[in-house]
């Protein structure tokens, strides 16, 4: 952390040079319907829910140095809770609501969650997390009645079937979700978990309740993780282990929030469409894509530690 | 009858899973880092063995080398490519290396698996068993090589108690495990007491790959699972403990494999899970943890 003035200076700048770069980024993607085909569309549409899932896992472990490999349980639960919601009562309920039940289940599952996890840190807390993410598989496995099991579930209602609409959906979702993730993240808030992060002793010793900021990130965290599970549920018009939960999910999510550059929030949904976008384009090299993918992003891992946004602002950490 | 097929299964499994995990709370114990290219160094080394005996024609032994070879290569390409970058870098905070050092092994990971998945496609893929035949030992029928698998896990953990403990390169790894400072002041140089452990740990995954190609089969989807068990194994012995490894191994073979027997093998790692997250809760450093 730089604390001199110097630093103070540069990260300014810094966020001012980021400030105009976003800004055209955003108006850029707000006019894409205009030209690009529904194809681009629908692929950008998923990118940018994957950019909610890495910008909320980046507020728990930026910002709360908490190892979390269990993002998929949150977005499992979400999408799950809000698919079977439809499923089971769909024309008396509206898709509104369910999403709603998707958000709530996740929170109270993050809740869950967070008591044990809480209790123990760095790898033990890792493993925890992972160990939820296998339980919510092979229970959604297990009571295939209710889920679909292996096959998936399907649900009867989608958000809208109009491309365009469903891209801008998710895009102004992003934008409300990544705003209040990045606003809360620069807050006093933020500050105290990048403290307890740091160093817990120090933090707790200052004053500040430690458990009860990362509690409260946890469930900020599992708030967006859970809606945006639900709401890409009723985009996909399906939810299946392999697109939800899937550890290999967790995995991109973690790889996009590092990729895109930690502790930045912003970064993570850089990483989130870099990724989707590049392995897509990288498509017509068959099954050699995802190595392609992995290759340069360990490389971005060993020779930009900081991720795309640290390159931008230089070697400063 | 069935209780005993359970408890012979479950023999041999638990060594497998001992062999796998003591190899990975080696390099934790000793260097700090969880190696998560694991399952993918053991699925390597089983596809080699697999692909000197059904493609190159080569014997049953000559298979086991190269696996054993192939899972020794990965273990220094894992040490030089993602690891040793990261514990040098100074542009990386200490506190955060961690990760670094989870999320690169976890991608170079990905990349063998990809790799294996490119050049030998995703089918199942059984190993030549060293030894043919069957025996039938208070009443249960098995496949010969299964015992063989387990006397061979255990005696590959047995070389490494006495490397560790009668060796004085082994002592100086134990030492290096409990104060590196300490053992740098001592004239070792610490560099090579890592890369003998990184070998060390390529030798017992690289067999462990092959045994279990033996046993039950690999395909590139086996790599997450195997990283995962390890994972799970190690933390519930206590991260770092040896001997609680072994234990632990034990428990979730036994555990896994009378599910499977008993209820259904759809639902073989659900129970391995709840016994895992009880531990966490009730004693958060694993049964034997240190730290």
């Amino acid at each position: 952390m730089a604390c001199s003035e110097d630093g103070e200076a540069v990260r300014s700048f810094v966020s001012s040079r980021l400030f105009w770069l976003i800004a055209a980024i955003l108006v850029v993607a707000s006019v894409l319907p205009l030209w690009v085909s529904g194809y681009v569309l629908g692929l950008l549409t998923v990118a940018y829910y994957t950019a909610v899932f890495a910008m909320s896992w980046d507020l728990l472990f930026g910002f709360a140095g908490e190892v979390n490999f269990g993002p998929t349980f949150l977005i499992g639960l979400g999408a799950y809770a809000a698919g079977i919601l439809d499923s089971r009562f769909s024309p008396g309920l509206s898709i509104w609501w369910c999403i709603l039940g998707g958000a709530a289940c996740a929170v109270i599952g993050g809740f869950v969650l967070a008591l044990p996890a809480l209790r123990v840190s760095g790898p033990y807390f890792g493993l925890t997390t992972l160990v939820a993410v296998l339980m919510l598989q092979n229970f959604v496995v297990v009571f295939a009645d209710l889920t679909g099991g292996e096959i998936g579930l399907s649900v009867p209602d989608v958000i809208t079937v109009d491309p365009k609409l469903n891209y801008l959906f998710a895009f102004s979702f992003m934008l409300v979700a990544g705003g209040i993730l990045f606003g809360l993240s620069r807050s006093a808030v933020g500050l105290i978990l990048q403290a307890s992060g740091q160093d817990a002793v120090q933090a707790a010793a200052l004053g500040f309740n430690v458990t009860k900021h990362k509690l409260f990130a946890f469930t900020v965290s599992a708030f967006f993780s859970g809606l945006a599970g639900a709401l890409m549920v009723f985009y996909m018009g399906t939810a299946s282990v392999g697109t939800f939960i899937d550890v290999a999910i967790a995995v991109q999510i973690i790889i996009a929030a590092v990729l895109g550059g930690r502790r930045t929030v912003l970064g993570a949904a850089i990483g989130a469409t870099f990724l989707i976008v590049m392995g897509e384009a990288l498509r017509p090299l068959g099954e050699l894509a995802t190595l392609v993918v992995s290759v340069v992003a360990l490389l971005v891992i060993l020779l930009f530690p900081n991720g795309f946004l640290g390159m931008l602002g230089g070697a400063r950490g | 009858m069935l209780v005993w097929q359970i408890l012979i299964d479950g023999f041999a499994v638990g060594a497998l899973y001992a062999l796998g995990a003591t190899g990975f709370t080696l390099i934790f114990g000793v260097s700090g880092v969880l190696n998560l290219s694991h399952g993918a160094i053991m699925v390597a080394s089983a596809v080699a063995a697999w692909a000197v005996t059904s493609l190159l024609h080569g014997g049953p032994y000559v298979a086991a080398l190269a696996g054993i070879a192939i899972g020794m290569a990965l273990s220094f390409l894992t040490y030089f490519l993602a690891v040793r970058p990261i514990q040098g870098s100074r542009q990386i905070a200490e506190a955060e290396k961690e990760i670094f050092i989870l999320t690169a092994t976890l991608l170079f990971g990905i990349i063998i698996q990809e790799a294996i998945a490119y050049q030998f496609t995703n089918n199942a893929k059984t190993v030549l068993p060293i030894i043919d035949g069957v025996v039938t030992v208070l009443g249960v029928r098995t496949p010969t090589n299964e015992y063989f698998t387990a006397a061979t896990c255990w005696v590959a953990i047995g070389l490494l108690w006495l490397l560790v403990n009668r060796t004085r390169r082994g002592k100086a790894v134990l030492a290096a495990s409990m104060n590196p400072r300490g053992v740098t002041l001592l004239g070792f140089e610490l560099s090579s007491i890592y890369l003998a452990v990184w070998g060390v740990y390529g030798f017992l995954t690289g067999t462990a790959g092959v045994l279990l190609g033996m046993f039950l089969g690999v395909s590139s989807y086996s790599v997450g699972p195997l990283t995962a068990s390890a994972f799970s194994i190690v933390v519930l012995g206590g991260l770092g403990s040896v001997s609680g490894s072994l234990v632990a191994a034990y428990v979730v073979g036994y555990l896994e494999t009378a599910t499977a027997y008993l209820i259904s093998p759809e639902y073989r790692t659900i129970p391995s899970l709840l016994l895992l997250v009880v531990v966490m809760y009730l004693r958060p450093h694993g049964l034997f943890g240190r730290r």
